[in-house]
């Protein structure tokens, strides 16, 4: 037998260099957080008293909640949407999918007598039925996953308007009020329904072997299929979760203003999504995915949108300052950047 | 003969160095290239050979040393710039477009120009004079994906060359080439090293570098152990020096006990008639327990289609498939896997490699899949896996943490390979998994193949390699046309009569 001096000796190495190899590795994931940090502090700068929380009527109330309560339609959106750019898709529908599932849930309850726990369940069906219908789309029918939530992403608030038969269907009713304007503990209840939704879907993916099936489908879907994974399968599910997520926020959204609104519910979420998830250092290439940082990057663009409501800049700015922010974070995400930054500094450094 | 000395290197490195984290791929190396040569690099799995020729490409940037260029320090930042340099490079992964024309792929971003626009005549008639002058005469209209690998691989060196390049880098030219395209290859490296142009070439085949190379460099663990004339340094000088030890193959006469299974009882495997239209004619085939069948025949003689259709991967239209008597349907690879196959594809880029998930993912892959979404391996359960699996095959890796795409070629060959082992599969197939394989690790393989038939595997290979098909094959079956041509078993089968079975009509 030939020595073994070409393979390392994976147990004597491996340990020693952990800490600094896994921050290393795990660089890319430091930026939302310490992104997230740099605007609070901005938003404090701007306005000194965005940190103060007061308490009122037995809730809290102040700009820091205001972030983690207005932030969780786009949380649940996240959620979703990284496991669907995990598989190389993306899913344009998620703002449609609310409006659907908000009218699905305003109108049985204003018009049937269901109990609304039966309600919250059929909008969450209609949820599913959305998402299997974009999985199918892409998985079976071979439709690049863009195109095929396009189409309902267009025609999804033509649906919703049927339901709603062109009204903006209002209701009262305690129970699915509670799920976008309760509150439980002093926070308002989203804040909870985002948290268990996270941790649901984290549990399904992390702790069975779902997340490496997944990320090995977006990695390389050819290879994954030869391993004997069934990648159509795969990319089903991840779509229904997403639809079940944007029912979710499609509930909170509705139950909040207390009607459906066919036209504006849940309008252009699917991209502060889509940029929640690249922000949150998902690439949209699939692959590798992070769904903690994605919901942190929710709360990045939440905390850019209530900074400049609370600034008392004219909301004209809002897209413009939104957009100069999220360029900087991904400009100093990018690989590419960083390398090109270090060529010339090195160059500089030699002289000619 | 190499008589003439070569006065200066148009192309030199000194003490050239590269790392990636605690990996020293390339340590000060020195390394000169003349014109007019065929310079072979060689060297084990991961020994730095792409890594040389990526930094002189300008895909890596190096960490120091220099690179010469007709005596002046170049330092290349992209392949492009090195390309505008003189230093054209042709990969195994051809870098074209596959779905443009011949001629569009040779003057592609070089078009010449008719009242701004792209003067498509005589992009085709400059085109088709270009190829003549390697003896190539094909329709440069067609799209370059329907051209065989090697036909591609020279419209590649076409382009590098006629982009003024002074240097040609090949890297692993040949190894999905069946005999004669090498040999047209080979045609074309001796034209353009007539022509002056200083060739490196990068393979594992030590036959053909002894028939095309003028002088050998050798590489091991990233440095520099030799560099002597091809005509100085007979294989079994080279060998030792390549692996720092010798070779510790058994005499392959020996090494296999061909055991004689009684067929029938043993039999793991059973096709009747299985064939798919426009792809493979229907064959019978049947794989015993302990046994390995070699499938043998050119390129596109429809080996890797039969493994294919086995495989599930394409489903068959004709015929049926028993797994020990009870007949299986196969509609996907995962048929297959649940059916206990298994099966090593022939393109690790595209089929086997998830490049950026860990050595440690790649190998339980197959293993995870088969056990379900939720019966969960768990991270510590991955971890032994993988390292028995390091071991076992010699991957080379500072851990198994590390992306797989970041290891040699060599070595995610081995990675695919310890994912279907890890699965523990009664039945696997093979399709070249000694392509781009060092010689050390080559017969590692082989040894392993033995093995597993010996522990009652039931294999089936397909190799272009004729003397390692006759080495450990049961049976062979002989392909042409994408039909069954013969069958051989036992003494019958030897590299000649496998040869004859090919070319007769
Ligand atoms: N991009 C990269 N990142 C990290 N490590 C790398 C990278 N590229 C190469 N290496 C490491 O550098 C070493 C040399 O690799 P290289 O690809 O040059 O080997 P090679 O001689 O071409 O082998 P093979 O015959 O298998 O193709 C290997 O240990 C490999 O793991
Ligand atoms: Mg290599």
């Amino acid at each position: 037998m030939p020595e073994n001096k070409t393979h390392t000796e994976v147990n004597d190495v491996a340990p020693r260099f952990n800490l600094i190899q896994s921050l290393h590795r795990n660089r890319r994931l430091l930026f939302p957080v310490v992104a997230l940090i740099l605007i609070l502090i901005g938003d404090r700068i701007i306005q000194p008293n965005f940190f103060n929380i007061r308490v009122v009527d037995g809730r809290l109330v102040g700009s820091l909640i205001d972030i983690l309560n207005r932030g969780t339609p786009t949380v649940l959106l996240a959620v979703g949407m990284t496991l669907v750019i995990a598989t190389k898709g993306i899913d344009l529908s998620v703002g449609a999918v609310i409006a659907i599932c908000g009218a699905v849930a305003a109108v049985l309850i204003s018009t049937t007598t269901l109990p609304p726990l039966i309600v919250i369940l059929i909008s969450i069906a209609a949820g599913m039925l959305c998402g299997l219908w974009n999985g199918i789309l892409v998985a079976y029918m071979g439709i690049q996953p863009i195109v095929a939530t396009l189409i309902l992403m267009v025609i999804g608030r033509g649906i919703a308007q049927l339901i709603t038969n062109g009204q903006i269907a209002t209701f009262s009713n305690p129970t699915l009020e509670f799920v976008g304007k309760g509150v439980l503990l002093g926070f308002p209840f989203p804040i909870f329904l985002s948290l268990i939704v996270f941790g649901l879907v984290w549990l399904l993916v992390r702790r069975t072997a779902i997340g490496l099936l997944v990320e090995s489908v977006g990695a390389n879907d050819r290879a994954s299929f030869f391993a004997g994974i069934d990648a159509a399968r795969f990319k089903v599910f991840v779509y229904v979760i997403s639809g079940v997520c944007a029912a979710l926020a499609g509930l909170i959204v509705t139950a909040d203003i207390k009607g459906a609104d066919a036209n504006n519910a849940g309008l252009w979420l699917e991209l502060d999504a889509v940029l929640a998830v690249v922000i949150g250092g998902t690439a949209l290439t699939g692959g590798r995915f992070f769904l903690g940082t994605s919901v942190i990057g929710a709360f990045i663009i939440q905390a850019i949108q209530t900074g400049i409501f609370v600034s008392g800049l004219p909301p004209t700015f809002n897209l413009i300052v939104q957009a100069v922010v999220i360029l900087a974070i991904l400009f100093l995400q990018s690989e590419e950047l960083r390398r090109l930054f270090v060529r010339i500094f090195t160059s500089l450094r030699k002289p000619a | 003969m190499f008589t003439n000395a070569h006065p200066i290197a148009v192309l030199k490195t000194e003490k050239l160095t590269k790392s990636f984290g605690s990996v020293k791929a390339l340590s000060n190396v020195d390394f000169n290239l003349y014109a007019g040569e065929v310079h072979a690099v060689l060297g084990e799995n991961g020994a730095g050979k792409s890594t040389l020729i990526k930094l002189i490409t300008g895909v890596y940037n190096k960490d120091h040393g220099a690179i010469l260029l007709d005596g002046k320090a170049i330092e290349p930042h992209s392949p492009h710039e090195a390309q505008s340099l003189g230093i054209s490079a042709v990969y195994q992964e051809i870098n074209l477009v596959p779905t443009l024309s011949v001629a569009e792929n040779l003057y592609l971003g070089r078009q010449p120009m008719r009242w701004g626009m792209i003067d498509t005549r005589r992009v085709n008639t400059n085109a088709k004079a270009l190829l003549k002058t390697y003896d190539l005469n094909i329709d440069v209209t067609r799209t370059l994906s329907t051209f065989s690998t090697a036909i591609q691989q020279i419209v590649a060196i076409a382009r590098g060359v006629d982009m003024s390049a002074r240097v040609l880098i090949l890297d692993e030219p040949t190894a999905s080439l069946d005999a004669n395209e090498v040999q047209m290859l080979f045609g074309v490296i001796s034209l353009l090293k007539a022509r002056g142009i200083a060739i490196l070439l990068i393979t594992h085949f030590l036959d053909q570098v002894y028939q095309i190379s003028d002088r050998i460099t050798v590489l091991r663990n990233g440095e520099k152990v030799g560099e002597h004339l091809t005509a100085d340094l007979p294989k079994r000088q080279l060998i030792p020096l390549m692996l720092g030890r010798d070779l510790a193959i058994n005499d392959p006469a020996d090494s296999t006990a061909r055991i004689t299974s009684d067929t029938g009882t043993n039999t793991f495997l059973q096709a009747e008639g299985i064939g798919r239209h426009g792809m493979l004619h229907p064959l019978d085939l049947h794989v015993d327990k302990g046994e390995i069948v070699g499938l043998a025949g050119l390129l596109g003689s429809g080996r890797t289609e039969a493994a294919k259709l086995l495989f599930g991967i394409v489903p068959h239209d004709a015929g049926d498939v028993r797994v020990k008597g009870k007949k299986v349907l196969l509609r996907s690879p995962r048929d297959a896997v649940q059916n206990g196959f298994g099966m090593c594809p022939e393109d690790r880029k595209v089929e086997g490699i998830l490049a950026e998930l860990s050595v440690r993912e790649n190998i339980v892959l197959a293993l995870q899949a088969k056990q379900g979404w939720f019966n969960s391996l768990g991270h510590k359960r991955q971890q032994e896996i993988a390292e028995e699996m390091i071991r076992a095959l010699h991957i080379v890796t500072p851990d198994s943490n590390k992306p797989a795409g970041e290891l040699s070629g060599g070595n995610q060959q081995k990675v695919i390979l310890a994912r279907w082992l890890a699965s523990q599969p009664e039945f696997l197939i093979l399709d070249e998994p000694t392509r781009g394989i060092d010689v050390g690790a080559h017969a590692e393989i082989i040894q392993i193949i033995k093995r597993l038939c010996a522990e009652g595997m039931a294999l089936l290979v397909i190799s272009s390699e004729l003397a390692e098909v006759v080495d450990y094959s049961h049976r062979v079956i002989v392909l042409r046309d994408r039909q069954k041509l013969t069958e051989l078993s036992g003494e019958e089968i030897t590299e000649q009569t496998i040869m004859q079975a090919i070319a007769e009509k």
